[in-house]
């Protein structure tokens, strides 16, 4: 079984999608079960990728190739997951605030929590605060990750932290704030629960705070 | 006008080809004379974090006259020779041009006061935001965004603002998808045919806005293409390589502006509009040293040895030790463009002194600060426009140069890269190789694997 596994894990790590999905079909076949597929061989992978990218050894497409190909086989596997109870490492409502047209970093952000195996619901960006309740509720969501660029919307984060209050969802659901002019006293003004400097701090930080 | 076809450069000798000159100067009736021997410098201010709404409007005003007056008295205690100051407006003052304009309004009031009792020329860009992004954008060039993109150019040429700038972006959704999978491909797709037809409508637009109330269209920048490259390279989110390929690439979507009209002076973020001078002889606005207080760079000192407008790109309205920070910044902007016109005063010799110096002292440790490189722009330049001139033709023509002068910089020694960034320079030149003749098939492809592209608001 490791074999299969390890083989799982080198087709994530070289971003090859065709690989992992053949992978994932013979793991399927010789009876593996779907969550261990997942945690030692996607995720593995996965966390591989990841500490490469952090470290300065793995550009961002070679990081979007492996999460292809990470989707691509989580895509087969779902009726598994279904059958084995198996859920994701949570759900994250991701998006950049009303005004604000910015969306690359929040982009990267959620290439970093996808990675880490969240299940990540984009918005897009100049979302109102309307829009990201609504979703939040009507997803269940465990996180909330806003992003702003500018001086005169990371303000708005402030109204979408009332809503969340106002919608009753304050301590149901996990709130991270980043962007450029973003500091550890404002996220702590707000009432946010966590700020990060890069994404991949963002997806460390959501996992502990989903734990 | 119709659409000027560029087929030599400006500058045939290198030695002409130098900061505060340019072939062909934008100059005002105040005197202020971009290109025609004076370097000048252009400070550009934010607002502190604060939310823009009706009840905050009057703040808003408050604050950017403070901003104004602040420059304007620093200018005059300095004995600059002029200056720009630029208003770069955010979403919510160009969603709403009335806003905009009376925010241009009250600083050029102020810069003019401050010029006719203190004698200190100086001049307003306004820089709406390019609002046509979001999902609820209907069309490039109609509708809601369009109309409130040029209400807002037409209100500010009124209200006294000379010189008319943005930072569009057509085509940058699609730009992004090619940066996050290093694809060069969709990125000259994205260039060629998308952004640079955007510019021609735009810009066939904004010339007339600019003409019909007597003042400059000045230029446009690729910063939300070529800029968001360089700063994910900094960052080691994609190769230095791929994001020096990508500015030179950005130049042939930047100087649509000057080919159906534009006069300069660019754009200051446009770290792609030396080439623009080289080609076009126009004078160029650059940021660099004093622009770390918007953004980190490689690029510091070789952006300003072809400048003719010298910038600090942004900086948020703060107090500092000194001053207020935007006060604090034209004064570093003054120094500098003290420092370059004196060298111009003793001559052409000091003066190519100072651009090699400040271009020597960086091109070798990075491949964008490189292709900023005096003689390597107007290399590529010359290069560059003996090839045909249709976008996606001069867009490969210009990827394909890049990648040439890099791999010459480094063979050479004058530029040190690591062996990771090699193999990146050699996978983009085998995907620029592989990339068809033939620009239908080409369009094709792209409009059918992109993920990112609205082919709606193209009419494509």
């Amino acid at each position: 079984m490791s074999d299969i596994l390890a083989t799982i894990s080198e087709a994530i790590q070289d971003g090859d999608q065709a690989g992992t999905l053949d992978a994932v079909k013979s793991a399927l076949g010789e009876g593996v079960a779907a969550q261990k597929i997942l945690d030692d061989g996607l995720l593995k992978g996965m966390g591989i990728v990841g500490e490469r990218f952090v470290a300065g050894d793995a550009f961002i497409p070679e990081v979007m190739m492996s999460a292809n190909a990470l989707n691509g086989a989580t895509a087969i596997l779902k009726e598994q997951f279904k059958a084995e109870g198996v859920t994701s490492a949570g759900k994250v409502v991701i998006a950049t605030v009303k005004g604000d047209l910015h969306d690359i970093g929040k982009n990267l952000v959620k290439l970093m929590l996808e990675a880490g195996g969240f299940e990540v619901i984009d918005l897009g960006t100049d979302v109102p605060e309307t829009d990201i309740i609504k979703t939040v509720k009507d997803n269940n969501a465990d996180v909330i990750a806003l992003s702003a660029l500018l001086t005169t919307t990371m303000a708005e984060m402030r109204n979408v932290l009332a809503a969340i209050e106002a919608a009753g969802l304050k301590g149901k659901v996990k709130v991270l704030v980043g962007g450029a002019p973003i500091t550890q006293t404002y996220a702590d003004e707000i009432g946010a629960d966590g700020t990060a400097t890069n994404a991949a701090s963002a997806a460390e930080l959501a996992k502990q705070l989903v734990s | 006008m119709g659409k000027t076809s560029f087929t030599s450069v400006a500058y045939e000798n290198l030695d002409d080809f130098v900061y505060a000159r340019a072939v062909h100067p934008v100059t005002l009736k105040n005197g202020i004379s971009l290109g025609g021997g004076t370097l000048y410098p252009e400070v550009n201010f934010t607002l502190p974090t604060m939310l823009i709404t009706e009840e905050t409007f009057d703040e808003v005003i408050r604050i950017y006259r403070e901003i104004a007056t602040g420059i304007s008295e620093r200018a005059n205690v300095l004995g600059v020779p002029g200056f720009v100051a630029e208003i770069e407006l955010l979403p919510p003052t160009t969603f709403h041009p009335e806003w905009g304009i009376e925010i241009c309004k009250n600083v050029v009031d102020i810069i003019k006061e401050n010029e006719a009792k203190n004698g200190t020329p100086g001049a307003v860009r306004i820089t709406p935001v390019d609002i046509r992004e979001g999902r609820d954008l209907e069309h490039m060039w109609h509708g809601r965004h369009w109309d409130n993109v040029l209400k807002t150019f037409e209100g500010s040429a009124k209200a006294g603002a000379e010189f008319l700038a943005i930072e569009s972006v057509g085509g940058k959704d699609v730009h992004d998808e090619g940066l996050m999978y290093t694809d060069i491909g969709r990125v000259i797709f994205s260039y060629s045919s998308l952004g640079c037809p955007d510019m021609e409508k735009l810009w066939t637009e904004i010339v007339k806005i600019a003409d019909a109330n007597g003042v400059v269209p000045a230029g446009d920048t690729a910063c939300g293409f070529a800029n968001t490259s360089m700063v994910l390279a900094d960052k080691h989110f994609i190769p230095e390589v791929f994001a020096a390929i990508d500015r030179v690439v950005a130049a042939v979507r930047t100087l649509v502006a000057v080919q159906v009209g534009a006069k300069g002076p660019s754009k200051d973020c446009g770290y792609e509009c030396v080439y623009l001078k080289a080609i076009t002889g126009t004078p160029i606005a650059t940021e660099g040293r004093v622009a770390a207080v918007a953004h980190l760079s490689h690029v510091g000192n070789v952006a300003i040895s072809l400048s003719d407008l010298w910038s600090n790109e942004s900086i948020q309205h703060i107090r500092l030790l000194a001053d207020w920070s935007e006060v604090c910044s034209f004064e570093q902007l003054a120094y500098d463009v003290r420092l370059m016109n004196e060298a111009s005063k003793r001559g052409k010799e000091t003066a190519l002194l100072l651009r090699d110096l400040n271009a020597d002292s960086d091109s070798p440790y990075n491949a964008t600060a490189y292709i900023l490189r005096p003689d390597v722009v107007l290399d590529i330049s010359k290069k560059l426009v003996k090839v045909e001139d249709t976008y996606y033709k001069r867009a490969k023509a210009a990827a394909a140069l890049t990648v040439e002068a890099l791999r010459d910089g480094y063979e050479s020694k004058k530029l040190a890269l690591s062996e990771k960034e090699i193999k990146q320079l050699d996978k983009v030149s085998k995907a620029i190789d592989a990339l068809p003749e033939d620009e239908q098939a080409f369009i094709a492809d792209n409009i059918q694997n992109s993920k990112a592209l609205r082919r709606e608001i193209y009419d494509l």
